[in-house]
């Protein structure tokens, strides 16, 4: 990387850079034809295509093992499980004319409203240049190890205690799933 | 093309009220739930470019985490679809009044 020196706090630059452009884009316009489709099947394939493209972004942005657990998971686990309950629920009643509630106009003067300081504020200011480390993300005790090596030391020693509280959550989440399935003996169908 | 923080933010912000007005205005339950994905994804990606541009892998690490919490908010928001759809055949939020809600 040649030309992180010559500008200061750049995160991307020549062909990353513009790699991260049509990333950019294409989960922005993944993002918005999630809201905007009518079939809810379509809504979930354009959501992959957007998590997708999202762990291409982390991928460039040296967090190779992030990208893959976003594959892994998002991907994998979490879309199957929504185009299983779009499966189970009957396709009449989720194929449905009137996508949007009536009030969505001011749904969309407040989304605008609640983005327009954020956009205003990184419009105007600069952030103060940081001289970037990539290394960081690889280096175990000095040694160059990659990085899911990296992540797991990190993982497993600083942040061992919530590590095991996201189990316990997993744990308590798929009680949860299993209670609120369960077909329960008085409720006939 | 030069790419700093900021133009991560603006992304990372314009996935967030995507996701954010889908939660308003979509009527299907399960693209609700959808949408409260796509905020997540949006707040991971804050996540991996500070964490870029600290050059420090606690971001990274607080990025799994979140995809666990998203994991298990999509297992316990698709078992309430099946829920709903049991008790009112219908999946449309604004059916599910009972609580003048």
């Amino acid at each position: 990387m040649t030309g992180a020196e010559t500008v200061p706090g750049a995160l991307l630059t020549g062909g990353a850079g513009w790699a991260f452009v049509v990333f950019a884009v294409l989960a922005l316009g993944t993002a918005v034809a999630v809201v905007v489709a009518k079939n809810p099947i379509h809504s979930a394939l354009f959501l992959l295509s957007s998590f997708l493209v999202v762990a291409c972004i982390f991928i460039l942005q040296s967090a190779e093992f992030v990208g893959a657990v976003q594959i892994l998971v998002y991907g994998g686990g979490i879309m199957v499980l929504f185009l299983f309950v779009i499966m189970l629920v009957h396709q009449r009643t989720v194929r449905e004319t009137v996508a949007f509630q009536h009030q969505w106009d001011i749904a969309l003067l407040f989304v605008i409203a609640f983005l327009l300081p954020f956009l205003y504020v990184l419009w105007t200011e600069r952030f103060p240049p940081i001289a970037p480390n990539p290394d960081a993300f690889r280096t175990v005790r000095g040694r160059i190890v990659g990085n899911t090596e990296a992540v797991a030391w990190v993982l497993y020693r600083d942040y061992l205690l919530p590590f095991e509280v996201a189990s316990v959550f997993l744990l308590v989440a798929m009680i949860g799933a299993v209670v609120l399935g369960k077909r329960s003996a008085e409720k006939v169908d | 093309m030069t790419i700093t923080i900021n133009h991560f933010l603006v992304v990372s912000f314009l996935l967030f009220s995507i996701g954010l007005f889908g939660v308003l205005v979509r009527r299907n339950f399960l693209t609700v739930l959808m949408s409260v994905e796509l905020m997540m994804n949006a707040v991971n990606l804050n996540l991996i470019a500070f964490s870029k541009r600290l050059s420090d892998l606690t971001g990274q690490v607080f990025s799994v985490f979140v995809i666990t919490i998203a994991a298990g908010e999509a297992a316990i928001g698709l078992a309430l679809t099946i829920s709903l759809f049991r008790q009112r055949r219908t999946l449309n939020v604004e059916e599910a009044s009972t609580m003048q809600g």
